[in-house]
C-alpha cells in the first residue's frame, strides 16, 4: 500500500489520475509490469479499480443495479453481489434507489465496487470521506485483506486511521510552488 | 477465474442501463419531443391557414424542428455521467470506450430520435404534406436522426467539462448538421413533386455509415480530453 500525503493543492489527486490514465502526465510514463499503460489499455484497466472524489454511482438506480454495471465494465469477482453488499453493511439496501441513501452510504457503495470486480490495483482518492468511524475501520480491514491476497493499493487520505502498518509506504508530496 | 463480459454483452448492458435511466427520468427525456411538436405547431399559427404554403415548407419546418430538438437533448448523453463520476468509471472500463460510447449514443437515439419518427407522420399530415412524400419523410428521419446523435456526441464530449458549454456546443454542432438538413429536406421535396429521391437517400446513408465508423472514436478521444 502506498499512501500519498501532502497539503491541499500539492497534486495528490493529479498523481492518482495519472496512474489511472485519466490524466496525461507532462513527462515520463506509467509502467505496469514493465509495459506503458497506454499500450495495455483494456488489459491494464481490468486490473484497476478507481474511486475518486465523486462516488461514480447513479442516483436513479438501485445499489444492486449500480454494482451490476461496475461488474459489466470490469472483470466480475467470484463473490455474489449480495455478499458484496453484506460486506459493506448495505445488504438491506440492495433494491433501494441510491438517491435516497446518505452520503456515507453512497461512499460505501462506491467502495463496494472494489469488491464487485476482480481488480488487483485499487486507486483511491480520499476513500474515507463521509464515512463514520466504524465504516472507516471496516474498510481498513477490507484493505488489509486485499493486501494479504497480493493486491496493491494507492490512496490519498487526510483521515487518521490505523492502516495495516507493515505494508504501508508513504509518499509525501511538497507544497505547490 | 472469472472473465470480463464479451464486448456485445457490455454494449447491451450499458444500453439497457441508459434506457432504464431514461425511463426513470421520463419528464426530462419527454422535453425534446414536446419541443418538436410545439415548434411545428407554432408555424401554422404564425403563418396562417395557407395550406399550399405550409405544405411547401413542411419538409424544412419538420427538419429544422428535429435539429433543434436534437440539440436540446444532446447534453443528456454525457452530462449526468460527468457530474456524478460515472463517466470516469466508463473511461476506466476494460472494454473499448468507443464501443461503450456507441451504446450510449444508441440509447440516446432510441429515447429522443425514435419518438420523432413516431409523431412525424401526424405533424406532416397537420402541415398538409402530400401523402406521397410522407414515406420519404419517415425514411429521412430514420436515417438522419442517428446522424444527429452521433455528430452531437462529439460536440458534447468536447464541451461536457465546460461550465457554459451549451452555446459552444450549438456553434460546434449546428454547422455539421447542415448537410443532413439539406439532403433530407431535398429528398422530401423531390418525393412531393414525384421525382427520384435515391441520390439524397444514398447520401444520407453514406453520412450515417461515416458517422457510425468515426464518431465513437472521436467521441471517446474527446471524452478523455474532457475528463483530464
Amino acid at each position: 500500500m502506498l499512501v500519498v500525503e501532502g497539503p491541499n493543492g500539492c497534486g495528490k489527486t493529479s498523481l492518482l489520475r495519472i496512474l489511472t490514465g485519466l490524466r496525461l502526465a507532462d513527462g515520463g510514463e506509467i509502467l505496469w509490469r514493465g509495459v506503458p499503460i497506454d499500450r495495455l489499455a483494456g488489459d491494464y484497466y481490468e486490473q484497476v479499480a478507481y474511486v475518486g472524489h465523486h462516488d461514480g454511482v447513479k442516483h436513479e438506480l438501485s445499489c444492486l443495479e449500480n454494482l451490476r454495471l461496475a461488474r459489466a465494465m470490469g472483470v466480475p469477482s467470484t463473490q455474489s453481489l449480495d455478499d458484496v453488499l453484506e460486506q459493506v453493511n448495505l445488504y438491506a439496501y440492495g433494491e433501494t434507489e441510491v438517491g435516497s441513501l446518505s452520503a456515507g452510504q453512497k461512499r460505501r457503495l462506491a467502495l463496494a465496487r472494489l469488491l464487485a470486480t476482480n481488480s488487483m490495483l485499487w486507486i483511491l482518492d480520499e476513500p474515507f470521506t463521509s464515512l463514520d468511524r466504524d465504516s472507516m475501520a471496516m474498510f481498513a480491514s477490507l484493505f488489509e485483506q486485499h493486501l494479504e491476497q497480493q493486491g496493491l493499493i494507492v490512496m490519498t487520505s487526510h483521515h487518521d486511521i490505523s492502516l495495516p502498518g507493515q505494508s504501508v509506504q508513504r509518499l509525501h508530496l511538497g507544497a505547490q510552488a | 477465474m472469472s472473465q470480463r463480459l464479451s464486448l456485445t454483452q457490455a454494449f447491451v448492458f450499458l444500453l439497457r442501463r441508459d434506457l432504464l435511466l431514461a425511463l426513470r427520468n421520463r419528464a426530462e427525456y419527454a422535453m425534446p419531443l414536446l419541443f418538436f411538436v410545439l415548434v411545428i405547431t407554432l408555424f401554422p399559427l404564425a403563418i396562417g391557414a395557407e395550406p399550399v404554403l405550409l405544405a411547401r415548407i413542411a419538409p424544412g419546418i419538420i427538419w429544422v424542428a428535429a435539429l433543434l430538438a436534437a440539440m436540446l437533448s444532446l447534453d443528456s448523453i454525457f452530462r449526468s455521467d460527468f457530474d456524478d463520476g460515472s463517466l470516469e468509471q466508463i473511461l476506466l472500463s476494460a472494454h473499448p470506450v468507443a464501443v461503450l460510447v456507441l451504446a450510449k449514443v444508441s440509447a440516446h437515439w432510441l429515447v429522443t430520435g425514435l419518438p420523432l419518427l413516431i409523431v412525424a407522420p401526424l405533424l406532416a399530415e397537420m402541415l398538409g404534406m402530400p401523402s406521397s412524400a410522407q414515406g420519404t419523410l419517415l425514411l429521412t428521419i430514420l436515417i438522419g436522426t442517428p446522424i444527429l446523435s452521433l455528430i452531437g456526441a462529439i460536440g458534447v464530449a468536447l464541451t461536457v467539462g465546460l461550465r457554459k458549454g451549451g452555446i459552444i456546443l450549438s456553434l460546434l454542432v449546428l454547422p455539421l448538421y447542415v448537410p443532413v438538413l439539406i439532403f433530407a429536406a431535398s429528398a422530401i421535396e423531390n418525393a412531393a413533386m414525384g421525382f427520384e429521391v435515391s441520390a439524397q437517400i444514398y447520401m444520407l446513408l453514406a453520412f450515417l455509415f461515416l458517422s457510425i465508423s468515426l464518431s465513437p472514436w472521436a467521441t471517446a478521444a474527446a471524452l478523455r480530453m474532457s475528463a483530464s
